[in-house]
């Protein structure tokens, strides 16, 4: 079992915690992910780490509720044990020789993005960060940007905190005006992604995406996290994870990964309505 | 009096009609009465061909004897000198290619049911004995099995038996790899696999969940930790797909992918949380056990038809026949000579957000037929021109297939693959490369059988134990 050591709720939906798992963070790297199960008959689900804290042995994991696993993680406590957690798996986000960086997360894939950018603060790289949500309920992680970052944009689609409008804004700004950076790492939804990649794409600058299929296993086994990469006109499959998570941007199917992220929606939908009205009944 | 009947006793199985709509286990096992019938039809030759058609050599004609004398616990301690797992054995390997194939009875009607007894024996003391195998007393050595399969499980178990301390580093977070989450529970119920687990537990072995080797852990840290031999049975490995277009649709699955989900995660089950796609029309695209294990995986989902897609004929599908008749029994549709070239998937052109969207709606497939044959003797499938149809079906599971695992190749020096991936070792001992590292199973072979595994894994041990006892010296 692996005991929650601290939990802390970053926005509505969006949790944050330190489990116990000492083995998994003595290896932990930025870019890593792990997986879970919160109980005896429950899923497999993939995190990517948010942090860790090797003397400790704490892995740092930050979530948004999105189904019936991530609701029933969501209800536990402090002191409460989860009965797996795995890791780490994939490959680290590579670092080496980076100088100066535009960091792009949107959502709770800030929480992915936030260790790399510390990773390359630490590093001495030049940090620019770039953070999108839906509104300023939505905003996480933005003092903890702020400290690493030498330039920070936080940015809202209704415009209630930071800046109106999505992250491509101030990319585009930023880089119409001439700024050149060694490479762009985000993460995100993939929509976000997708058109992150669009819109660097024109000025040839390295851009590493980070993905998050559907997984089962997570070890290389079942082959449910494949995607695309077009390279020279032929198409690679690739398991995200252990050849992943992270991609070249340019290379990535998108509408194919789009595609496949909702194979399950309506399934998940139900799940986590029946968990809704499970959790009303104790409740009650 | 020898029984001179020149067929096997027929073995009990649950109704075809009703098996296809539950996942509980086909066949139910002979009773007292069945073996005792069964095992006077062995003739307890001298030559005993038979040991040596098995990978673990296990002295058949002497369990039978014991079996004839009604001594079912003798029987089984003499199967158990040889065997680690022998409820999972009697229940999943192909005999009638291996003990049975040399059975001096097969030569004039079918051989003795060898499987059958082995199981029956193996049940009868499940469900009599409660005494734990005799462990030597502790050797001090320490040895790491990478993985819980039936190479790991066969390896640990015989160390643990000769004195020494061992550890199961298990990257799921349920020991019995592929029994687990390859094999269906109508074949192999997994109250068979736990037994065997908790045997190994109760003689002493630690078996650590959630530990993937390569990542969690490496091979030098495992030396680091004080082992002095590791052994790795990681198992096979990345699902291998067919190259055509429409392999990423929406319903297009890996059969590990299909199978994990049923069994590991069970999704058969109607309180379960995890998808899975049920009922429609569905094909199976390969000719192996996992396909007929995933073909009547979906029958019991509720599919509505389903299909093995295979490109050459009956005679080389390569699943055992008894799998074979009993997929054929409860509905399963074959069509062979028959290759996929493309999955099509659903587009409305006037809906981009649809979500049906990328969801297969066929598979266009073209007939073979069969030509010189290649270099293992076996005759090549050549594509029949302009024979093009469509198979109406909105599932595909690919079972063609598996390359191994990376994740401890490319974090260990010193360990040789072949060009296929697997670990390069020395047949007789299972020796890899590298120093205090052996290997075996699907690892080192790919795809293979449970009782190959278990052979590997117990050669492994043998050698593990000449060299540490060496050492000591």
């Amino acid at each position: 079992m692996y005991t929650i050591v601290s939990k802390k709720q970053l926005n509505p939906s969006v949790v944050q915690m330190d489990i116990e798992a000492p083995f998994v963070a003595r290896k932990a790297q930025a870019g890593q992910f792990i997986i879970l199960r919160v109980d005896e008959e429950g899923e497999r689900i993939p995190l990517t780490v948010a942090g860790y804290d090797r003397e400790a042995g704490t892995v740092r994991i930050i979530f948004q509720t999105v189904g019936a696993t991530t609701d029933a993680l969501a209800r536990l406590h402090v002191g409460d044990a989860i009965c797996d957690f795995a890791g780490p798996l994939g490959e680290p986000t590579k670092l080496d020789g980076l100088r100066r960086v535009l960091i792009v997360g949107g959502g709770v894939g800030c929480a992915i993005a936030h260790p790399i950018a510390k990773a390359l603060h630490d590093m001495g790289a030049s940090v620019t960060s770039v953070i999108g949500f839906r509104n300023k309920d939505l905003v996480i992680l933005e003092d903890e940007f702020r400290s690493i970052s030498d330039r920070l944009f936080v940015m809202t689609d209704d415009g209630t905190y930071g800046e109106r409008g999505n992250v491509c804004l101030p990319i585009e700004r930023l880089l119409s005006a001439g700024e050149r950076f060694d490479e762009v790492i985000t993460i995100g939804p993939l929509v976000m992604m997708k058109f992150v990649v669009a819109s660097v794409r024109p000025y040839g600058i390295p851009c590493t995406v980070s993905m998050n299929p559907i997984m089962i296993d997570g070890t290389g086994m079942c082959g449910g996290c494949r995607l695309t990469l077009v390279r020279d006109g032929e198409r690679i499959v690739k398991f995200a994870c252990v050849d992943g998570p992270d991609f070249n941007g340019y290379e990535v199917d998108f509408d194919e990964a789009l595609s496949r992220g909702a194979m399950y929606r309506e399934f998940e939908m139900k799940a986590r309505e029946a968990s809704c009205c499970l959790f009303d009944k104790e409740v009650r | 009096m020898a029984n001179m009947q020149p067929t096997k006793r027929p073995m009990p199985t649950q109704e075809p009609s009703a098996r296809a709509h539950n996942f509980d286990e086909v066949a139910l096992g002979y009773s007292e009465k069945d073996a005792l019938d069964e095992a006077l039809r062995c003739l307890n030759c001298k030559t005993m061909p038979c040991v040596g058609g098995c990978p673990v050599h296990v002295h058949i004609p002497a369990f039978i004897e014991r079996i004839k004398a009604c001594d079912f616990e003798g029987a089984y301690e003499i199967i158990a000198k040889s065997s680690s797992l022998p409820a999972v054995c009697g229940r999943v390997c192909p005999q009638e290619t291996q003990c049975e194939s040399k059975c001096v009875r097969g030569i004039k009607g079918e051989p003795v049911g060898i499987g059958r007894l082995e199981r029956f024996v193996a049940d009868y003391h499940n469900a009599h004995a409660t005494s734990v195998p005799e462990t030597l007393p502790k050797n001090g050595h320490k040895v790491a099995v990478i993985g819980s399969g039936p190479s790991g499980l066969t390896c640990a178990g015989d160390l643990a038996r000769l004195g020494y301390t061992v550890t199961v580093f298990e990257a799921l977070h349920k020991a019995g790899g592929v029994l687990v989450y390859g094999i269906p529970e109508f074949r192999l119920p997994k109250r068979i696999v736990e037994k065997e687990v908790n045997q190994l537990r109760a003689m002493g072995v630690e078996i650590l969940t959630n530990m993937i080797i390569g990542k969690t852990l490496t091979i030098d840290e495992l030396f680091e930790m004080g082992y002095e031999a590791v052994f790795i049975g990681s198992g096979a490995g990345l699902p291998r797909f067919m190259g055509i277009p429409g392999e990423s649709l929406k319903g297009v699955y890996s059969a590990n992918e299909f199978l994990t989900r049923s069994n590991l995660m069970k999704a058969y089950r109607a309180d379960s949380t995890t998808p899975i796609m049920k009922g429609g029309r569905v094909a199976v695209v390969g000719g192996g056990n996992v396909a007929m294990d995933a073909a009547r995986t979906a029958v019991r989902l509720g599919a509505e038809q389903v299909y093995i897609v295979y490109r050459r004929s009956m005679e080389e599908l390569p699943a055992r026949h008894e799998e074979v008749e009993h997929a054929m029994e409860e509905g399963v549709t074959f069509r062979l000579l028959t290759n996929p070239t493309e999955i099509v998937g659903y587009q409305n052109p006037d809906d981009k957000r649809d979500p049906k969207n990328g969801c297969v709606i066929g598979m266009v497939c073209e007939q073979m037929q069969l030509g010189e044959p290649d270099e293992r003797g076996r005759r090549r499938p050549v594509a029949i021109p302009d024979s093009h149809f469509v198979l109406d079906v909105d599932t595909v599971i690919m079972s063609i297939g598996t390359s191994p695992n990376p994740l401890i190749r490319s974090t260990t020096e010193g360990l040789q693959t072949n060009r296929h991936g697997g670990f390069i070792v020395e047949e007789e001992t299972g020796k890899t490369t590298r120093d205090g590292v052996y290997a075996g199973g699907d690892a080192v072979t790919g795809a293979a059988t449970v009782i190959s595994a278990m052979g590997a894994g117990k050669t492994a041990a043998a050698a593990i134990h000449k060299a540490l006892s060496e050492k000591t010296k």
